[in-house]
């Protein structure tokens, strides 16, 4: 590809605006990835997060999953993209987000696929192991896994999975898209202490892992309910909707799964449900799950409707998240400064926490609302509306 | 032959909406773009040579879905994006 094709299809992202009434001092606090249905927006905060700063849009118009930076390479960011004509594909920017150019060969399934499958939206993207610089995974929609080596300019099929004997019977894979958004690949978790074991989730399917770098995979989905099939006690064939490991202690994984909250301690098989200690009326439901970066035994989650003909609102319309200090033993509500009603959705990768001490936690809404907390949840502050509904919205 | 061009793909053709290629059938069609316009043939076609569902091209006024239709010899082909979304 030419420079002038590269300039010429490039975005550029627009100057930084005061989100409320004030410009941060500085922009040296953490900033907030947005992907929504129609578009990116960034947000920037100074160092004590009480005023923010917003940019956007990028790529108006576009459906943006996902907007991931690199850990190991700051300046490295991703983002996945499709529009309601064209195909997806991926955008990468090396300069920490200010200018964005197309990946060469986005992520796709092998022509002549037995199941002759094609990939309708690149749904999750994960930075690789931090002593692979480079490396990136993402899952699509349906269920492929697919990695990149040169930090996602070019993307190759990862076989072991999307060829798996089992992808079949394993990955839940209706010909037209589900409700909400169709099947798709997600959580996909590297274990800082061995690059080569990873997990996996499915919507629908369960959570899978591989010991080998992705080249076998066995389901690990004991403990979780599967209340929408026949028989619910099944290998496979589960709904987790958000999957998280504790970056310091990574045998612990919790899940935030259609039915139920759930944690794992390896290496045991088998989920807990600890969703059963929260509040009855407000039940275990819920697409997201967050983590405290440094303490293992506290996780945020934002409970939704499922019942009836699953609404995916706050239940009563009082929107509130859910804390744990103690590994889901109990649960504490956390609704200072959210609206009394409030009919929104908090998609699964619309959450997220920044490494700050106290850790801050920020959520998105499918109403178009960035809502954020400087002191683990304690308090909310809307910092801007009227986006378009959120899909996702990650720390850099 | 001329190619009109939608605006959703005219990023990859420096905002062209009219540009000149050839092939036998469309499928050769669409990989002369690619080869001009790196990139623009997977987000008309998918990777197992099926046409996206919400794009369509026109060849005079008939609907073509079938990518090994022949064009070679056409005045022009159209590539239009489907009436859809919201």
């Amino acid at each position: 590809m030419s420079d002038l094709q590269q300039e010429i299809r490039g975005v550029i992202r627009p100057e930084w605006m005061p989100a409320g009434t004030e410009m941060p001092s500085e922009l040296d606090g953490p900033r907030l990835l947005v992907g929504t249905r129609k578009g990116a927006w960034f947000l920037a905060t100074d160092a004590d997060r009480r005023h923010w700063a917003v940019a956007g849009p990028l790529f108006l118009g576009h459906i943006i999953q996902h907007v991931v930076a690199d850990p190991r390479d700051p300046s490295v960011m991703l983002m996945a993209s499709k529009t309601g004509h064209l195909g997806p594909t991926v955008f990468r920017s090396t300069d920490s987000g200010v200018s964005w150019t197309e990946a060469k060969t986005p992520p796709a399934f092998r022509a002549g696929d037995s199941f002759e499958r094609s990939v309708r939206s690149v749904f999750w993207l994960a930075p690789g192991h931090r002593d692979q610089r480079g490396v990136w995974w993402a899952g699509g929609s349906p269920q492929g896994l697919f990695r990149s080596d040169d930090a996602g300019d070019t993307w190759t099929t990862v076989d072991g999975w999307n060829d798996h004997p089992s992808w079949g019977s394993w990955a839940e894979w209706p010909d037209v898209e589900g409700t909400p958004d169709g099947s798709m690949l997600h959580s996909i978790l590297i274990d800082p202490r061995d690059a080569a074991h990873m997990y996996i989730g499915l919507s629908g399917g369960g959570v899978f892992e591989s010991t080998d770098g992705g080249a076998d995979w066995t389901p690990l989905n004991g403990g979780c309910a599967a209340d929408f099939l026949p028989d619910p006690d099944v290998e496979t064939g589960h709904d987790p909707h958000c999957v998280r490991m504790h970056p310091l202690m990574p045998d612990r994984l919790y899940q935030q799964n259609h039915c139920g909250i759930y944690r794992i301690d390896r290496p045991s098989r088998r989920w807990d449900r600890i969703g059963d200690n929260m509040p009855r009326d407000i039940g275990d439901i819920g697409f997201p799950v967050e983590l405290h970066p440094r303490d293992a035994d506290t996780a945020w989650v934002f409970p939704m409707d499922g019942t009836d003909v699953w609404p995916r609102t706050s239940p009563g319309g009082a929107p509130a998240a859910y804390v744990t200090r103690d590994a889901g033993r109990s649960w504490t509500r956390l609704d200072n400064g959210l609206p009394a009603q409030g009919w929104f959705t908090v998609k699964r990768q619309a959450m997220c926490v920044d490494a700050n001490d106290p850790v801050g936690v920020y959520f998105g809404t499918t109403s178009g609302e960035i809502w954020a907390s400087a002191d683990e949840g304690e308090s909310w502050t809307c910092v801007v509306a009227h986006l378009p509904e959120i899909y996702s919205v990650e720390t850099a | 032959m001329n190619v009109r061009i939608p605006t959703p793909l005219r990023s990859y053709t420096r905002n062209q909406t009219n540009v000149s290629a050839d092939g036998a059938t469309l499928a050769e069609l669409v990989d002369d773009l690619d080869r001009q316009f790196p990139g623009i043939a997977f987000r008309i076609v998918d990777e197992q040579s099926r046409l996206r569902q919400h794009m369509v091209i026109w060849i005079g006024d008939e609907r073509c879905r079938d990518l090994s239709t022949p064009v070679a010899g056409l005045p022009e082909v159209v590539i239009m994006q489907a009436l859809s979304g919201g």
